[in-house]
């Protein structure tokens, strides 16, 4: 027992340096970027490109931070939770409680679009109902913690919690619709006949040093995927923000525009990115005139609905689910883009 | 020893497979070491995270990539 604890108080004391460190290079980000353009260089950031380089370097080193500080400390605290873990939470409910779950569980779940057939096998071979698989792949890449802290940061609270909201509804009533149809037959037939093995959990309850290991484990498999779309995702922004003229979308997706919706959903289809990259684009989308809805919906089709996703879903979905599948998902961000236009 | 690497061919599964390689040969164990590729089967495992490393049947280790050092220590406790 004094061994563990011996053990384990360098590391919480570590842990502690490290948060402390990471909020003070948060605070001064902003100060450090404005004294080396404005102090040392002597340039003037009303200028377009110094404008622009300033906006990159410093929005890119906040969204970094805010990523590798959030995806570590949710990390640490989700060690637990596996899809083999989701799947027995998901087992024999009643199906109104096992979509609400597998929304719930979708958001929270750490996932990554390659991971999709395997754990579709899983869940649907292992008798989860399929409307209920499709909402938790519905969920999983609309809301998750990357999304939400970004969000917050960009949009403000009160619009994170909207699109949250919004994003757990659709997945719920789209599982809610499917499962009234048979789909059951669109599914590839090996699904059902694949006999899905059980892997047997310890049942240990992980330590300090297990939790950081592997917060540390996702955070370097997470960051390593997405930091090239925020360098991307920035970029553009910062196009945007500097040679974009003010109000320019406003005029043409607007909230009187319906049809933008339909345009910027559509649009987000071929776009494949995660929130991390889409994000930063849509914020200058926004501060440029474009209505608030239309911006949800193009931020939602980016990261829910993708070709990768498609040609992956592909191999175990018929081209006619798959049809279904993205249609209702795309049809649901459409009506959230309206719904957003209309009463924010 | 019977080594099979699971996964679909993403960038996890292949750096699952060096950092097996590197652990074997710093072992100096001889194990045949091959890849599933194929879904049914990665799922027939219970695998629904991949990469996955799998040792005389059993699963070692799913849904992440363990560092050489950790594959040894694995490895040692079964031979």
């Amino acid at each position: 027992m004094t061994t563990t604890t011996t053990s384990q108080r360098p590391l919480a004391l570590r842990l502690a340096l490290g948060a402390l460190t990471w909020a003070g290079l948060y605070a001064l980000n902003e100060m450090l970027w404005d004294a080396l353009f404005v102090s040392w260089l002597g340039l003037d950031l009303t200028d377009r490109w110094a404008g622009a380089a300033h906006f990159f370097l410093y929005d890119v080193t906040k969204i970094l931070l805010l990523l590798a500080g959030m995806i570590f400390a949710i990390g640490m605290l989700r060690t637990t939770l596996r899809p083999e873990r989701v799947r027995a939470f998901l087992e024999d409910k009643p199906l109104a409680v096992a979509l609400l779950l597998a929304a719930l569980l979708g958001a929270v779940t750490p996932f990554c679009s390659c991971s999709s057939i395997p754990l579709f096998i899983g869940f649907v071979g292992a008798g989860i109902p399929l409307a209920v698989t499709l909402t938790f792949l519905i969920a999983s890449p609309l809301v998750n913690e990357v999304a939400v802290v970004l969000l917050a940061d960009t949009f403000g609270l009160a619009n994170t919690i909207a699109y949250v909201a919004a994003g757990l509804t659709a997945a719920v009533t789209i599982g809610a619709i499917l499962s009234r149809f048979r789909l059951d037959r669109w599914v590839e037939p090996f699904v059902f006949q694949t006999a899905v093995g059980r892997l047997q959990s310890a049942g240990t309850r992980p330590t300090l040093r297990d939790r950081v290991d592997a917060a540390k484990e996702e955070t370097a498999d997470i960051f390593g995927r997405v930091w090239k779309w925020v360098l991307l995702g920035v970029g553009i922004g910062a196009v945007i923000h500097g040679w974009v003229p003010t109000e320019f979308f406003a005029q043409y997706a607007g909230p009187g525009n319906p049809f933008a919706v339909i345009v910027a959903t559509l649009a987000g289809i071929p776009l494949y990115a995660n929130a991390a990259g889409v994000i930063p684009i849509a914020e200058a989308l926004w501060t440029k005139g474009m209505a608030l809805g239309t911006v949800m919906s193009f931020m939602m089709a980016t990261v829910a609905l993708s070709l990768p996703e498609a040609i992956l879903l592909k191999q175990v979905l018929k081209p006619r689910l798959l049809a279904i599948f993205f249609g209702s998902v795309a049809a649901a961000i459409v009506l959230i883009g309206l719904t957003f236009n209309a009463f924010a | 020893m019977n080594i099979k690497i699971l996964g679909s061919g993403c960038k996890n599964c292949v750096a699952l497979e060096r950092n097996t390689r590197e652990a074997l040969a710093a072992m100096d164990l001889a194990a045949e070491v091959t890849k599933v590729t194929d879904y049914p089967t990665i799922a027939s495992y219970g695998i629904m995270k991949t990469p996955g490393l799998v040792v005389d049947e059993q699963v070692i280790v799913s849904g992440r990539v363990p560092k050489p050092a950790e594959i040894k220590e694995l490895l040692t406790a079964l031979a």
